[in-house]
């Protein structure tokens, strides 16, 4: 117990680190590469609470296909790769406090709504009870999102196609 | 591991997304944003999924990267389109239909 409570502070503290970094570092790609910090801790997360396939997931589908998206939209719309002076609009500081206002918010009601609340004998969910549940409750919801994929995919390659 | 420990790993990463979608001016820095937000939203399912011992909460993960997936795709088409327009991606210049 001690050595995953270490392990989860660890990496929260990377993630944090990283996810502020991504939002405040004035060169995009940095921000790109902070973001895959961030991606990897919470597969990282993943695996600590035992939920191993969607931790595989996290990994193959968003540091390998989404930052890989992003750094093609950064080349493609031609960003500055170097550090932007204008990274920032003038809302930043209004921005800054409805998150930290937020934050205190949501950390307040979350800590008396779930104060004390354990993991008790944390199992490893297998792939196959997932895949089960995929392919019996969740099945129609399941083929919704393969419809909603493929409309997207044609979307972006109408929107992004020239004529 | 209390459950606390990650719902509030998961706010923090929520806010962070807020405060990046509110202040940056580069499309693809507003999407990598809501990337945060997405993440933020996953880490909650799958808690609440290893507590109640169910994998309800792995499966809507799933189907939130997915969406996720769709989501880029068609958000970086559409800065594209505007980057082909406007020269510019920055979010602040698209107020045409401001009143």
């Amino acid at each position: 117990m001690v050595a995953e409570n270490i392990a989860f502070y660890l990496i929260a503290a990377v993630m944090v680190v990283a996810a502020i970094r991504v939002v405040t570092t004035r060169n995009i790609v940095h921000a790109a590469l902070y973001l895959v910090l961030v991606l990897a801790g919470v597969a990282a997360q993943y695996i600590l609470l035992a939920a191993e396939f969607v931790a595989v997931t996290q990994v193959l589908v968003y540091i390998g296909a989404i930052v890989v998206l992003f750094l093609f939209g950064i080349m493609l719309t031609r960003a500055p790769t170097g550090p932007m002076d204008d990274s920032d609009n003038e809302q930043r500081i209004v921005g800054a406090s409805i998150a930290v206002v937020l934050l205190g918010l949501m950390s307040y009601t979350l800590w008396r709504a779930f104060k004390g609340a354990q993991f008790v004998d944390l199992q490893v969910q297998t792939t196959a009870q997932v895949a089960n549940s995929i392919f019996s409750t969740y099945v129609i919801p399941f083929e919704i999102i393969s419809v909603v994929l493929l409309a997207a995919l044609i979307g972006a390659i109408v929107l992004a196609r020239r004529d | 591991m209390l459950l606390n420990q990650f719902l509030l790993l998961a706010a923090i990463l929520f806010c962070t997304g807020v405060y990046g979608v509110l202040a940056r001016r580069n499309g693809v820095m507003v999407l990598m944003s809501v990337e945060l937000i997405l993440n933020a939203v996953n880490i909650n399912l799958v808690a609440f999924g290893a507590y109640h011992h169910d994998v309800t909460g792995q499966v809507f993960a799933l189907f939130v990267i997915a969406i996720a997936a769709a989501e880029v795709g068609v958000g970086l088409a559409l800065v594209l389109m505007l980057y082909r327009n406007r020269r510019s991606i920055d979010v602040d210049d698209i107020d045409l239909m401001k009143g």
